[in-house]
């Protein structure tokens, strides 16, 4: 199909199309633009974004590649769609869940009251691998733990939106929603123009902000660093836009050193204290004295130095616990417990293995669940049931009799679609979407996120190890259109 | 700034004038094979490797000294850590450690020329192609030093760029130098010869010296022209000019003026370019032109060591 007219959504929720033929009505101004065009010339657009991504450098490494090879994130030019009023509700949805999270994180560190008053099992949470006793007691600065969060959420048949995992420790992606928004404000100037897409632009003012917030008041010019394990990392290279954009030192641990009592960097000048770090290595290699020993990547005596308060560190360590997949299920209790609210945003309904009635509902239903490790992500790890072998099943029950704390299992869900250029046609393709939340001195949600977009026919799996793409999120305001 | 970043251009500079340099000793041996052949010399290829002193390597892994094993040694051999592929790779390791702090314009030229060696290893030259292959690779140096010039602030960074180019440079001129006494040796009786000129000429040809040497000295002399690529303050290949602009960067870094010192890295670079700055050409010849030159790069690998101990390990306590 080189036409959207004849375009056909198929039994999936389509973003742009209510039927074939027939535009959701908030979408009909977008479509009819992108109809405006013939299909060679967007072709061509999609062609030059693509140049335009490798030359600026948009590109992840393949692991396990000694050549160090790049690759860009491929990019689709026809966009993510959501109308501003169901942005409000993401948008509100997303803050209280931040909010939430972070008294947990801060309570079960601490005073461990939602323990004490039942709410969640002391064995749930201390069997979680995510939970560092190391971080018992800690109290970073202004009580915050998660700054930087990057939640998943899709899109089901029905057209409501779920909250699939929170990314607590150090989410990616956000540079592909700078640098895809760049692209495609070249590419189609005059959308931007005619519709009232919202800007994404302020993120590393925000992120910067919210990074200062944390330094301690007495230093009047405090130094911010980014910590990135180095050039061989897969998100390196939003390591260095980031810190570029934000203007702040990229380092990598052999670059930190503990003197004196503080951390500090070296310089052509000597050391020089680091007051604030955004890191991009997990809890496990951050400090080889309190966590991983063999760690390369971290600095020896960090996690004391932060204890007394002498640096501060986001996202805090420890906030791996709430990427817990079995810590997830208890989110909409948190939200009841400590901001005596309803969640706005949805769970995907969830069976732990652990309790042995959900258990036993999983093991006779696992051709129709979704089954994933409690511990793992990007897409590692996981049975998708309706599209398994007997094999696979089989293979699967068993590692979930073995070990059923680290098992959970969800309703397959039906993403919903976008209408995407592949071969030389438009395809509808199954998306999610990422936004962004910054908890500074106010939370500040990224108006849209990061849309994955999974670009094998049929697949479901949007990672970028595994065949995905993206496209640019447009929030736009309805009045406009 | 920090230290591993400073570090970092001044490697990635290092590798890329290197990388240059051993496309300008390649080319002299090919240019000089022209006429050899001519004058019925057998083609001598073994004094290449003996002047980057990677020799006993060499044989380990090739054993005989043919054309064919030195130009695939010394150009696309991505084991051996001083080929122009490696030194290349090496480059743009070091450029993307430091993406955020280099222009996005150097970066992209390091890669475009990383890109370019990589397929032209995959490619199996010929020996003719190969004439026009090197003349390329100095290309793409120049175009790095000219873009860093034009398009990075001339800053900390920017200094540790220039030192690590002009000290690799001082160092590759003094072998290039050295690459003629490697291959006089054999054959005494042809000094002063019209094939002694020839080489001569060849070697000017090499560092880029050639016009701007007949334009100063006119006649060609192994006098003139040791002079001119050790002891001329103009000339930007020539050791002393190196010597003078590296020395300038070192002081921009440390703030330290011109004539004093702070440092070890100070006081041996000035040291040396004193005693360069006020030598005679009858004192090189006095210490034999080789000697000199073999003391010479010894001091400079102990100016590159203080560097290194003065900038980038810096102490746990300071």
């Amino acid at each position: 199909m080189t036409s959207l007219e004849t375009y056909d959504p198929g039994d999936f929720y389509d973003e742009l199309f209510a039927s074939p033929g027939t535009p959701r009505p908030a979408a009909a101004e977008l479509v009819r633009r992108i109809q405006s065009l013939p299909f060679a010339e967007l072709q061509r657009r999609q062609d030059a974004a693509q140049k335009m991504l490798f030359k600026l450098g948009v590109t992840f490494n393949v692991y396990n590649d000694n050549q160090g090879t790049e690759r860009i994130f491929p990019f689709d030019v026809i966009p993510r769609f959501v109308p501003y009023s169901e942005w409000e509700g993401l948008e509100k949805g997303l803050k209280q869940r931040i909010a939430a999270l972070n008294c947990f994180i801060h309570d079960i560190y601490n005073d461990q009251k939602i323990i004490h008053d039942g709410v969640i099992s002391r064995e749930a949470i201390e069997t979680a691998p995510g939970f560092l006793p190391a971080c018992k007691g800690l109290q970073p600065p202004k009580g915050i733990w998660c700054h930087i969060t990057g939640t998943d959420l899709v899109k089901d048949r029905d057209g409501s939106w779920y909250v699939l995992e929170d990314n607590l420790r150090c989410p990616s992606g956000v540079s592909y929603v700078l640098e895809n928004r760049r692209v495609m404000k070249s590419s189609f100037p005059r959308f931007f123009d005619a519709l009232d897409i919202q800007p994404v632009d302020d993120y590393a003012s925000q992120l910067l902000e919210a990074l200062l917030n944390l330094a301690p008041s007495n230093v009047s010019d405090p130094c911010v660093v980014l910590l990135t394990p180095g050039i061989y990392n897969s998100a390196y290279f939003e390591h260095s836009f980031l810190a570029q954009q934000m203007g702040i030192e990229l380092v990598e641990g052999r670059d930190l050193v503990v003197a004196d009592g503080y951390l500090q960097m070296r310089t052509t000048k000597g050391l020089r204290r680091v007051d604030v770090i955004y890191r991009r290595i997990d809890d496990d290699f951050l400090d080889p004295q309190a966590f991983r020993a063999d760690s390369m990547l971290g600095v020896s005596g960090l996690m004391e130095v932060y204890r007394q308060g002498r640096v501060a560190i986001a996202n805090a360590p420890g906030t791996g616990i709430a990427d817990d997949k079995m810590i997830y299920a208890y989110v909409p209790q948190m939200i009841r417990y400590y901001l005596d609210e309803d969640q706005i945003l949805q769970n995907v309904p969830t069976y732990l293995c652990e309790d042995a009635k959900q258990r036993e509902y999983v093991l006779t239903h696992l051709d129709e669940l979704v089954v994933k490790a409690t511990n793992a992500s990007g897409g590692y790890g996981m049975l998708m049931g309706p599209h398994s072998t007997d094999e696979e099943r089989a293979a699967f029950a068993e590692k979930i009799k073995a070990d059923p704390r680290n098992y959970i299992a969800q309703p397959t869900l039906s993403l919903s679609r976008v209408p995407t250029l592949i071969d030389g046609q438009f395809e509808g393709c199954h998306v999610d979407l990422r936004p962004f939340i910054l908890y500074g001195k106010e939370v500040y949600v990224n108006p849209g996120g990061l849309t994955r977009v999974a670009l094998r026919r049929g697949s479901l799996v949007v990672n970028s190890s595994q065949g995905g793409g993206s496209k640019d999120t447009w929030v736009v305001k309805e009045s406009t259109c | 700034m920090l230290s591993r970043v400073a570090d970092s251009i001044y490697w990635l500079n290092r590798y890329v004038e290197r990388a240059e340099n051993v496309a300008r000793f390649v080319e002299v041996n090919l240019n000089l094979l022209l006429d050899t052949s001519v004058a019925g010399m057998p083609q001598q290829w073994q004094p290449l490797v003996t002047t980057t002193g990677d020799r006993q390597l060499f044989e380990e892994r090739y054993g005989d000294a043919s054309a064919e094993n030195v130009l695939k040694f010394l150009t696309f051999d991505s084991a051996y850590s001083n080929s122009i592929l490696s030194c290349v790779q090496s480059a743009r390791e070091n450029a993307r450690a430091v993406r955020e702090i280099i222009s996005s314009e150097m970066w992209e030229q390091v890669n475009t020329f990383y890109l370019w060696m990589k397929e032209a290893a995959e490619n199996d030259y010929s020996l003719e192609q190969l004439y026009s292959f090197y003349p390329e690779v100095k290309m793409s140096s120049h175009l790095f030093a000219g873009v860093t010039d034009a398009t990075m602030a001339h800053n900390e960074g920017w200094n540790f760029g220039r030192l690590g180019r002009l000290l690799e440079r001082a160092d590759k001129t003094a072998r290039i130098l050295d690459v003629k006494y490697y291959i006089l040796l054999p054959s005494v009786k042809h000094v002063g010869t019209p094939l002694d000129e020839l080489q001569w000429i060849s070697l000017l040809k090499s560092a880029s010296a050639y016009e701007m040497y007949r334009k100063r000295q006119r006649r060609v002399s192994p006098e003139g022209i040791t002079k001119f690529l050790t002891l001329n303050s103009e000339f930007p290949r020539s050791i002393l000019f190196c010597l003078l602009q590296a020395e300038r960067s070192l002081h921009q870094i440390t703030g330290t003026t011109m004539g004093s010192w702070c440092n070890n890295s100070e006081r041996t670079l000035g040291r040396l370019r004193s005693e360069l700055e006020y030598m005679t050409l009858e004192e090189v010849f006095d210490i034999g032109l080789h000697e000199f030159l073999d003391k010479l790069q010894t001091r400079l690998n102990t100016v590159g060591e203080h560097v290194y101990e003065d900038f980038m390990a810096v102490p746990l306590t300071s």
